[in-house]
């Protein structure tokens, strides 16, 4: 299992993971507990602009991170080199860190182990780990194509990656992961328009590329000539492009304990009361097989499924160990990169679908936007859930349940919470969308009412 | 290095290549940040690699590895050399690279203390320990942040071309950040710039001369402050912006807007295009007549400063509005040929990892005449705001909003009370064309921004903006 013969990816293994860690964690030998955590990785990605491949990369990397406790005194060196030499220079810097370091009276202790944990099949594809240059190109060639067949331009990337992920402390935790990902996304564009469409798949070979071309040109055929319109409040269907972003957004400032505890998140003043609308369920889950699963965090703990909205109500933030020995919680297993104050964050939010084709969503906006996705959101007010961004690659104006035309791009200005208390719709089909380490499963949303606040010139 | 790069340079050439170029790449780094006393993060890095970019049948190829080892520099340049060859499936016409002369040289940032070897740890904790206390001295604080940054990056440069460029830049950075929070309100305020720090290419003198600590008591004091302030209204008024937000306003609306790469499409499917294409250079109305911008890689200090760009052409100083009009771009060897010029110097990558892309270096705004002072008496009714606290802009580089942490009334010529949640939001050319006062050379200051994103894979440049604070007429403000 997990052994890559082709080129494309050179995979160390399990055992030979192993032994690197152990080799580290001697290297802290002095210090009072120790944490290490590699990663592998050979990644490449092929970039096409105007119908033709114009960047084309291919990276080997690894990084291994070592963490050194002394007397409540942390430090953390990190090195890409795996050679001997370097490995123990970057746990001997930690351990060296620390001494000089303050004393984090917060801090309890690393992770302890919590049982055996099992890499997870569905993380990893051999297809994937193999695709080469050429089979990259083919690819980016079926969607630059079907652009040229309807006289428009395309641009986009498809990249594909191969990581190995493990950690471990001195307490006994030890957790491996191999990883495997692919990813294409492709703006297609008219003389007065443009469509995206992305894909994304622990599997390369699962992704269909002619109807990903098919729908970011269809995208760009439908939303020529687009007119202006004037910015006020709106019904919209937003697809799953721009939920996710949207979702990403409330993630990042409210469904982490950090932000919980400083008072930084919206959910400190309503944990347990009504946030949304009804039919608006939020939950992290890193061991769906669906959605780049990844079944630790990087301190080796298990991840927790977390229902963080359930039926509207506010119902839980993600932990690490630092944040939920401070607060006296368990652990969810949502610990990022050490050092890290930040806190911890979810790393792959699905939102429950619902029972509504997109075109149902569509079919009962009475004066509507029908929006493809967001461009540069920001957040404005982070209690408030207030974001601004632009929309982008296809906006249509519905009357009755009928598109009348294209628009425009269009400022939103807008509290997401608000926004999920007017939901009068969810989609019946999730789409998978790649998000750092992991991913987002969303459907398509139609919301009672959006405010957007400014236009542009296209 | 020089062993990596020739073995690269020959199997590249052995391969197939018609050009090939390498980089190889050390950087050491150090990160501290304390958090409400205590130490946060305490951190260094070791990073180090080489990538191998080369034009095989006419197309771009690119290999990377943390591996320097011979065996490994001949596996990444045929490696790159196949993946040009698949990139020729899809080619159009060769690429072909404007003319540069080959370069032999050295460049090192000038500074008088290194940060990661001269400066002692203790000294480094003393100094955020101070600013951490002064901070939470102050009454209703909730969460008082501090960090330094610093970074020691050589690199070799060599190409088929001949040329073979050694390069240290250091760069060193600093911040102090304070948060007030009530049941529902957040207030941040940064100093000197929001986002976690000031930054420059120089030693530990830049820190020291940032003065954090005697700023840090006052930083938080305007964060408690602000949670009481009145909401800035929503109007449309004159607009005076302070150097740290006007430099993030040249950042998204004009330097952005100028990568010549952008106007030609090749960033079309990530952050979008420009607005300024082509047809424009030279003849379209930027902004009034008082805006003059520049593109300079030489200015001493400047987060964007260096002696040679990834490559190997020597930073250049290139205009780019001229009296209001739009007269120049950022390029690089591949695009300015395009428009029929050479390399304005400007492609830069964040690593050894990454192919370089054309960047910003240091894309400042000329002062002009103004004393800030003077400027504000001169102004009946209008709004004041300093430090970015958000942006946002479309994907062609025309409607902007941003935020920003702090906002003053300005009545009859006075400043008056302090104003919360402040935005402002327009149309780049329309914006610009409503610059009527600049202020002079006194207040003109370079600004570094760290976290500039462009390119897939991502790459994060550090980038330079001077500024003087200016003023524009007709502003929408407080959109939300």
């Amino acid at each position: 299992m997990y052994e890559s013969g082709s080129p494309e990816a050179e995979m160390l293994g399990e055992k030979h993971v192993r032994t690197l860690l152990e080799g580290a964690l001697h290297a802290c030998k002095d210090a009072d507990q120790a944490e290490v955590l590699l990663s592998t990785s050979d990644e490449a990605l092929t970039r096409f602009a105007n119908n033709t491949i114009h960047q084309n990369v291919v990276e080997r990397n690894s990084m291994l991170r070592v963490r050194a406790v002394i007397d409540k005194r942390i430090g953390v060196a990190t090195a890409n080199s795996l050679e001997a030499r370097a490995v123990r220079d970057a746990g001997e810097a930690a351990c060296t860190i620390a001494r000089f370091s303050e004393e984090n009276a917060d801090f309890q202790s690393l992770p302890a182990p919590a049982g055996p944990m099992q890499p997870m099949n569905a993380a990893f594809s051999e297809e994937t780990a193999a695709t080469s240059p050429e089979q990259r190109a083919m690819a980016v060639q079926t969607v630059i194509r079907r652009a040229e067949a309807g006289k428009l331009v395309a641009a986009g990337a498809y990249g594909t990656s191969c990581e190995e992920i493990a950690v471990a402390n001195s307490l006994g935790v030890f957790a491996y992961q191999p990883l495997t990902a692919a990813e294409i996304a492709t703006v297609v564009m008219g003389e007065t328009s443009s469509g995206y469409g992305d894909r994304a798949a622990t599997n390369a070979s699962d992704i269909d590329f002619d109807a990903l071309a098919e729908e970011a040109c269809g995208r760009a055929a439908r939303s020529a000539s687009p007119r202006e319109l004037e910015p006020g409040d709106y019904e919209v269907v937003l697809e799953p492009y721009a939920v996710a972003e949207m979702l990403e957004y409330l993630a990042y400032i409210g469904f982490g304990a950090m932000a919980l505890q400083e008072g930084r998140s919206f959910m400190a003043e309503r944990m347990g009361q009504k946030v949304t609308g009804e039919a608006i369920t939020i939950t992290d889950d890193g061991l769906d097989p669906a959605c780049f699963p990844l079944p630790f965090d990087f301190e080796g703990v298990a991840r927790r499924q977390v229902p963080l909205i359930e039926n509207g109500i506010a119902t839980a933030v993600v932990y690490d160990s630092y944040t939920a020995a401070r607060q006296g919680v368990p652990n969810t297993g949502h610990a990022l990169l050490a050092p890290n104050p930040m806190g911890p964050l979810p790393g792959h939010l699905h939102l429950m679908p619902g029972d509504k084709s997109l075109e149902e969503l569509v079919g009962s906006l009475e004066r509507g936007l029908w929006i493809s996705r967001f461009h540069y959101v920001n957040v404005l007010r982070p209690l408030e859930t207030i974001l601004t961004g632009m929309t982008r690659d296809g906006v249509w104006l519905v009357e009755k349940g009928q598109v009348k035309h294209a628009v425009k791009n269009l400022r939103f200005t807008q509290s997401v919470l608000e926004a999920l208390d007017t939901v009068q719709g969810i989609g019946r089909e999730p789409k998978l969308e790649r998000s750092g380490f992991g991913g987002c499963l969303v459907p398509a949303l139609k919301l009672g009412r959006f405010a957007f606040t400014g236009k542009t010139d296209f | 290095m020089d062993h990596i790069a020739d073995r690269a340079l020959n199997q590249a050439q052995v391969a197939g290549a018609t050009y090939a170029d390498v980089r190889v790449v050390n950087q050491q780094a150090e990160v501290i940040a304390i958090k409400d006393g205590k130490v946060e993060a305490f951190a260094r890095s070791s990073n180090e690699g080489f990538g191998v970019r080369v034009i095989a049948d006419g197309a771009w190829g690119f290999a990377s590895s943390n591996q320097l080892t011979a065996v490994e520099a001949d596996r990444v340049a045929a490696l790159a050399v196949s993946v040009a060859r698949a990139s020729a499936r899809t080619k159009r016409s060769d690429i072909r690279l404007a003319e540069a002369q080959p370069v032999k040289a050295s460049y090192a940032t000038p500074i008088r203390t290194n940060p990661l070897e001269d400066v002692s740890v203790e000294q480094k904790l003393e100094l955020l320990l101070a600013c951490d206390a002064a901070m939470r001295r102050v009454k209703g604080l909730t969460v008082a942040e501090s960090s330094l940054e610093a970074a020691v990056e050589d690199k070799l440069f060599a190409s088929t071309e001949g040329s073979r460029i050694e390069q240290r830049i250091v760069t060193c950075g600093g911040g102090i950040e304070a948060t007030a929070v009530t049941p529902d309100e957040v207030q941040t305020r940064s100093y000197p710039n929001s986002f976690g720090r000031q930054a420059a290419t120089a030693g530990w003198e830049f820190i020291e001369s940032l003065q954090l600590a005697e700023n840090a008591e006052r930083v938080a004091s305007e964060a408690v402050e602000l949670l009481s302030a009145k909401q800035c209204p929503s109007t449309v008024t004159t607009l005076i912006l302070d150097g740290t937000q006007l430099a993030l306003q040249v950042h998204e609306s004009c330097g952005h807007a100028i990568e010549l790469d952008r106007v030609f499409g090749m960033e079309a499917a990530y952050a979008g295009t420009s607005f300024l294409t082509t047809d424009k250079l030279g003849r379209f109305r930027y902004g009034s007549d008082l805006v003059n911008i520049f593109a300079d890689a030489t200015v001493p200090g400047g987060l964007g400063t260096f002696g040679y760009d990834d490559e190997g052409v020597p930073a250049q100083r290139t205009g780019i509005v001229r009296d209001g009009i739009f007269v120049g771009y950022m390029s690089s060897r591949e695009t300015a040929p395009l428009i029929g010029q050479t390399s304005s110097g400007t492609m830069r990558a964040d690593g050894w990892n990454r192919i370089p892309l054309i960047r910003m270096t240091n894309v400042n705004l000329e002062p002009g005449t103004w004393v800030l002072d003077d400027l504000i008496a001169d102004t009946d009714d209008g709004i004041l705001m300093a430090v970015n606290k958000s942006w946002s802009i479309d994907d062609k580089r025309l409607n902007f909003q941003f935020g920003t942490e702090l906002a003053w009334e300005i009545r009859n010529g006075k400043r008056g009370a302090l104003l919360k949640n402040a935005t402002y939001t327009g149309i780049t050319p329309q914006f610009w064309a409503s610059c009527d006062a600049i202020c002079n050379r006194d207040h003109w200051q370079l600004w570094g921004t760290t976290n500039c994103g462009k390119g897939q894979p991502s790459q994060t440049m550090y980038v330079g903006h001077g500024v003087a604070p200016a003023r524009f007429r007709d502003v929408r403000v407080g959109v939300a």
